[in-house]
């Protein structure tokens, strides 16, 4: 437990570190930017580049005159854009898990289908979230349901091509152990497959909470929702020039959504390496 | 006399087809006893392996009959009639050496009170008592192997099949696992092959040293090791040990120049 701890610590200290290290750099460049009266590549003026502590302070603004501070109705929108990605995330790690499982029993599936999968991700989200959001509206499903679709669109990709490499990842002779047992496919799959597969799928299902997270936030956009990040996002983009600091803001709460659904799979991960390892070190 | 545990009769394996066709094994004819302890020793190349894995059904003959425990060698494995030892232990990193154990018993479907039992037994019989909470990273090569022992008897099978399973391991580690084997053959009363390609690892093991040779891989010379059934230090500084070895040692030779004249 002191371990656990002790890791916590760490993790503070570096993210810490990040922060001065990156408010540094960002006040530097204005500092010498203006100094010297260069303009490119970005000019350094506080409009363009606003200073880290109004943005920073833009956070407990109230966000609409006599309203909840910004922070907290931003919040709460990324509290709901998160809800959209985490059900999107399950959605497209279920089906990723499925499709790795499919291949890996059939090379014929693996033949006729995978070139599906990957061209599927050559066509950008952009393009795929309006269609969804019309089918689904054609379905009578919740608006956010399709959000997720959009969001399980973006994740089930890296779940799929990295459970399949896993489940291929045990040693051949691995194989004909569990075959001289004869046991079923079912039971290579839970005892030796999907367990050989675990680092494999930890490490998909964190690109997947990211690209959620990502698409989560497309996806709002053509389905017209209110009150998750993405329509806030794209309201103080356009509002830019009165108030740059309100989109600096938005874009530190967006980015801490992720990181917040990074950091939880990556909990996980250690749980589960944990219970599996509790005697290593 | 019981039936024989082996049986094969003009067993051949050819791998591929066409250009790439190569003949692994050639006219093979075996009888291994109840109780016996067999080595296939050859060059690499040999088909030694082949042959362990044809046994076992791990993969087919292209011709010949063979017969496993009065059974096609399919219907044997399905029995659960044989455990099997690799080069490499195999074992699974996220189980504890106890789990490892376990895992066939799991499979065969063992009553759950049964399995830590008889894995800890195994465990004893091994002499790797206590050692059952560790991973098996924590455990030396030798101990690896030990615990892959364990897991290949735990269900008692008749017959033990071991392909090159000490390969990996340092000259002391290796003559202390053959004494083990020794001994855990000694107690289960399995029929053991094993395929080796050292000569003094044969002699010293085995009831009967079965030499075979290379391009394509058939049994060339068979050798009766007449040595006391206990088998200790003193055996290896045994005059009819030497013996032994060097004419395993000269069948192999005969076994290569036969195969470059041909």
């Amino acid at each position: 437990m002191g371990g656990a701890n002790r890791r916590v610590a760490r993790a503070g200290i570096s993210i810490l570190a990040v922060i001065v290290v990156f408010v540094l750099l960002w006040e530097g460049y204005k500092l010498i930017w203006t100094a010297m009266g260069w303009e490119n590549p970005v000019r350094p003026d506080n409009r363009t580049m606003p200073h880290t502590w109004d943005i920073f302070l833009a956070l407990f603004q109230p966000a609409q005159r006599n309203g909840p501070p910004f922070i907290l109705v931003e919040l709460r929108a990324a509290l709901m854009t998160l809800r959209e990605a985490f059900v999107g995330f399950l959605i497209g790690g279920a089906v990723g898990f499925g499709l790795g499982v499919l291949f890996v029993r059939s090379t014929i599936s693996e033949r006729a289908f995978m070139p599906y999968v990957v061209a599927s991700q050559t066509v950008p989200i952009i393009a795929i979230a309006p269609m969804v959001v019309v089918w689904g509206g054609r379905a009578n499903l919740p608006q956010w349901l399709s959000v997720s679709l959009i969001a399980a669109y973006l994740t089930f990709f890296p779940v799929a091509i990295n459970t399949l490499r896993g489940l291929r990842s045990p040693h051949p002779t691995s194989m004909e152990l569990m075959r001289s047992y004869a046991s079923t496919p079912s039971e290579v799959l839970w005892k030796l497959q999907v367990p050989a597969a675990m680092p494999y799928i930890f490490t998909a299902l964190k690109v997947s909470a990211a690209a959620s997270v990502i698409g989560a936030i497309v996806g709002e956009l053509p389905a017209g929702l209110r009150g998750g990040l993405g329509r806030d996002l794209l309201q103080f983009s356009q509002q830019f020039t009165a108030a740059p600091e309100k989109l600096f803001a938005a874009v530190l709460i967006a980015g801490l959504a992720g990181i917040a659904f990074v950091g939880l799979i990556t909990a996980l991960e250690h749980r589960w390496i944990g219970a599996n390892r509790r005697l290593a070190a | 006399m019981s039936a024989p545990v082996v049986e094969a009769r003009g067993l051949g394996k050819v791998f591929g087809t066409g250009e790439a066709e190569t003949e692994a094994l050639r006219g093979i004819d075996l009888e291994i006893a109840e109780g016996d302890f067999v080595s296939l020793i050859g060059p690499s190349g040999c088909g030694k392996s082949t042959l362990l894995r044809l046994i076992g059904d791990l993969v087919s003959p292209t011709t010949g009959t063979l017969v496993v425990n009065g059974k096609e060698p399919r219907q044997s494995r399905l029995d659960r009639d044989y455990g099997i030892v690799f080069q490499s232990a195999t074992l699974l990193d996220w189980r504890s050496v106890q789990k490892n154990v376990e895992l066939p018993l799991e499979i065969m479907d063992f009553p759950d009170a049964e399995r830590p039992t008889r894995a800890r037994e195994m465990l004893d019989l091994v002499q790797l008592t206590g050692f059952g909470d560790h991973h098996p990273w924590q455990l030396s090569g030798g101990m690896q192997q030990r615990v892959a022992i364990a897991r290949a008897l735990a269900f008692r099978p008749a017959l033990l099949l071991m392909d090159e399973p000490f390969g990996a391991l340092d000259e002391m580690t290796r003559e202390a696992m053959q004494q083990e084997v020794l001994r855990v053959w000694g107690e289960t009363g399995t029929s053991v092959v094993f395929v080796t390609h050292s000569i003094p690892e044969a002699v010293f093991l085995s009831t009967r040293v079965v030499v075979m040779s290379p391009r394509p891989g058939r049994i060339s010379d068979e050798i009766v090791v007449d040595l006391p059934p206990k088998r200790d230090l003193d055996t290896r500084e045994d005059p009819r040990y030497f013996e032994l070895v060097i004419e395993v040692r000269e069948a192999l030779r005969r076994g290569e120049s036969g195969s470059s004249g041909s």
